[in-house]
């Protein structure tokens, strides 16, 4: 056994808003740069649609991840490492800016500028790649509530299996949110096709991060990942990706798209984990058991011998309790609500999921429906749409994971209401979750009333290193051309003098005061 | 024979002239530059035309590295003892030549055409850049004119750069002076080599760099890479608490530099 520690994420479906403040907060934060205006380290997507970039999920076109060979090993679905090197000159799998968006601003001046006439003037859009004026036709959030319409949604790779007659009907009633970030996986395929080795995991908090002084624009893990969550930055040459804020989790904060959610729906916890089992679990043979393969390579922090086994690894103290709190743990493991997204990638990716009920409940609560609301049981047996749809985004097409979620869910909620207006709660709740009633409150205290210190335990920066991390504040972001941080090429290193400076080492002498 | 000091220059000051920039300028480059050390691929605002332009380029620009490796390092002398005659070698690098010349010219032409009218590409476009594609154009230019003309199309076994271009060539890295000999070459020849001088000074400057990048290292590596956020083992704080502040302290501080290298993706602390 060798333990490692990661900062893993969970996304409460249900709370989603749609709203895209995590994605506007991140990009103000990561990729309001020249080159970087089409990526979205953070995005929102409507589904069922084709997403971001177009078709992301089909990877018999884009070729990311992970497969079996036919003797059962794991290999790169775009090709081992002789094939990498054969496509360098060329990158047949990697997404053009039309599979994304071209990227566009306003022409504002106008508004200002424009002589005295008739008309209203118009800020005109206009390409941020060329200048010239653009005729918008797809962008990052087209289907933004189903607004691609039948143009686009049809092309979504997880309607796969649900006959036309369905789709129709399903597409009037059924629809969710999926925020998206980097999944910041066990087993990363960028990783793995990244032909330089600037790509790496940090052991500490198992962040997946590209070193920009090493890349040398491949290109090969913008196709390697099948999320499609790194990207090219076409000025810099070099790729970039979601970072999970990791000045933030180092010093104990949640990461921006987190702190600002405004459903709070995302969790941020520490999850132990079998270094020495990736591999195996990876390698599962039916794409169906993935799930539990993973969860076979997470460790229990309340074990004495995981505890050790960690000391053992250099885990610190801190981080070993704080694993026990995680609410990560407690959702992935205690509760099972929360489930990987496209576990059949192979990648094991640490961000998960816990599935909408809403749609469900609108369905025999809506204004349509005239029935009691506990009958939402049966609408789960009943509404195997929605259930398939679940199942290809979030167990690997297994119908049976979705829908015992969704009674654990559906459990809570009744459970709850019985609480609430005060008749005796039904045991049979109980029995469908598989939860002691104790369980099913704690569950619906972490996903109802989710306080701020419940939803994010991340163990707080080492006092050794936080002189460190108050002498980084203020200082450069990305410090290459155009980069966030004051130090650009553009606008020259200015260091921490005068004011700032005093301001640092009043900082200090506060911190070795205490 | 004897020739005048601008002669001289030409074949033999010049040459040293441009490795010592081709030198020097990697070495700077290297240190100064790491974050603009990339192929700064376009793939990504344009492909379709990228396939066929860099494929053909790249793998003929290849081959055309290889064959001058064959015709320049390699004396005749050592070609004819493995039974390779002067007409033989004529054949092989004619045709051999024209092929890989051709494709590399062709996969220029490309690539300097769809750089000229896809504009999001005309905008990526800098002076360098404007450099290497004029630079790389005359030097295959040329080279392909005297594969054509004095090769392939020429009676005979057309001109013997073996016996007067090779010469020189491998007389420069033993510093003998052989500019007579390129001095009385044909003009094509003198303005090929002359143009690749040019192109070995510019080369540490501009994007070409990436060629000394191939990722040979990739074959056999393990496929995911770990690396540590700080050095210091954390272990040491559990022992004693004490002790492990105080190291740990003194670890970070002489690790600053390291462990900003080590997240080369963000924050690099103000060393002051």
């Amino acid at each position: 056994m060798r333990v490692r520690a990661q900062i893993a994420m969970v996304m409460n479906l249900d709370k989603c808003i749609g709203c895209h403040t995590c994605s506007v907060t991140c990009k103000q934060v990561w990729t309001n740069r020249p080159g970087t205006e089409y990526m979205w380290f953070n995005n929102v997507e409507t589904k069922p649609g084709v997403g971001y970039p177009k078709r992301w999920s089909d990877q018999q076109r884009w070729r990311g991840g992970w497969e079996l060979d036919r003797r059962g090993r794991l290999r790169l679905k775009a090709g081992g490492q002789l094939s990498k090197l054969a496509n360098i000159f060329h990158n047949p799998n990697l997404p053009t800016i039309e599979d994304y968006y071209e990227p566009w601003t306003y022409d504002y001046e106008r508004l200002t500028d424009a002589p005295a006439s008739d008309q209203q003037p118009v800020a005109r859009p206009r390409s941020a790649l060329t200048g010239s004026e653009l005729e918008l036709q797809w962008g990052p959030n087209w289907e933004d509530d189903l607004a691609g319409g039948p143009g686009s949604l049809p092309e979504d790779p997880n309607l796969r299996g649900l006959e036309e007659s369905v789709r129709a009907e399903y597409e009037q009633v059924f629809m969710l949110y999926l925020p998206r970030i980097c999944e910041h996986c066990l087993n990363p395929s960028c990783v793995a096709s990244c032909p330089s080795g600037a790509m790496y995991k940090r052991e500490e908090d198992g962040i997946v991060l590209v070193d920009q002084e090493k890349c040398r624009g491949w290109r090969m893990c913008v196709s390697g990942c099948p999320y499609k969550k790194v990207y090219f930055n076409h000025l810099t040459g070099k790729a970039e990706k979601c970072t999970l804020c990791y000045p933030r989790i180092e010093a104990g904060q949640p990461t921006v798209c987190s702190e600002t959610c405004v459903g709070k729906i995302r969790y941020l916890g520490v999850i132990l984990y079998d270094a020495d089992r990736v591999l195996e679990a990876a390698s599962t043979p039916k794409e169906r058991e993935l799930l539990d393969a993973q969860l076979r390579v997470f460790l229990d922090p309340a074990d004495p011998a995981v505890r050790a086994a960690a000391r053992r690894d250099g885990i610190p103290e801190d981080w070993i309790e704080a694993a026990q709190r995680s609410p990560v743990y407690a959702l992935a493991l205690r509760y099972r609500v929360a489930l990987p997204l496209h576990p059949e990638y192979r990648t094991l990716p640490m961000v998960w999921y816990v599935p909408p009920l809403s749609p469900l409940t609108a369905r025999v609560e809506g204004p349509a429906a005239a029935g009691d609301p506990d009958d939402v049981f049966p609408a789960i047996e009943q509404l195997r749409i929605p259930v398939r749809y679940l199942a290809n985004l979030l167990a690997a097409g297994d119908e049976e994971v979705i829908r015992q979620v969704l009674r654990r869910l559906a459990a809570m909620r009744s459970h709850m209401r019985a609480k609430l207006i005060g008749t005796a709660p039904d045991e049979t709740h109980a029995t469908i979750a598989q939860l002691a009633p104790e369980e099913i409150e704690s569950m619906y205290r972490l996903l109802a009333i989710a306080k701020y210190e419940e939803r994010f335990v991340i163990p707080a920066s080492h006092r050794e290193e936080a002189g460190r991390l108050v002498e980084q504040q203020g200082s450069c972001g990305l410090d290459f051309a155009g980069g966030p941080g004051a130090c650009s090429p553009q606008s020259p290193a200015q260091s921490l003098d005068g004011a700032d400076f005093q301001l640092v080492e009043l900082a200090l002498r506060e911190g070795r005061r205490r | 024979m004897r020739v005048d000091a601008a002669q001289t220059f030409l074949w033999f000051v010049l040459p040293y002239l441009a490795v010592v920039v081709f030198v020097l300028g990697h070495i700077w480059r290297y240190r100064r530059d790491q974050l603009g050390w990339t192929s700064r691929s376009t793939q990504l605002l344009e492909g379709r035309a990228l396939r066929v332009g860099s494929l053909l380029f790249h793998y003929g620009a290849l081959a055309v590295i290889g064959g001058h490796v064959l015709g320049i390092l390699v004396p005749a002398s050592a070609t004819a003892a493995i039974g390779i005659d002067e007409h033989a070698y004529h054949l092989i690098s004619a045709v051999a030549g024209t092929i890989a010349g051709g494709s590399a010219v062709v996969g220029l032409l490309i690539l300097i055409v769809r750089r000229g009218v896809f504009a999001r590409i005309r905008r990526r476009t800098s002076a360098v850049d404007l450099a290497v594609y004029a630079l790389l154009a005359l030097v295959i230019g040329l080279g392909m004119a005297e594969t054509l003309f004095h090769n392939l199309l020429a009676s005979g076994n057309g001109y013997n750069y073996r016996s007067s271009v090779s010469i020189w060539y491998r007389g420069l890295f033993a510093l003998e002076d052989h500019a007579a000999l390129m001095a009385h070459a044909p003009l094509v020849y003198r303005l090929h080599v002359l143009a690749a001088w040019a192109i070995i000074a510019l080369w540490p400057f501009s994007r070409l760099v990436h060629a000394w990048s191939i990722p040979l290292q990739y074959l056999g590596r393990p496929y995911i890479l770990y690396r540590r956020r700080f050095r210091p083992a954390r272990r040491r704080f559990a022992a004693s608490a004490a002790e492990g502040y105080a190291g740990a302290r003194a670890l970070a501080a002489s690790s600053d530099m390291a462990g900003a290298a080590a997240d080369g993706s963000g924050v690099r602390p103000v060393v002051r």
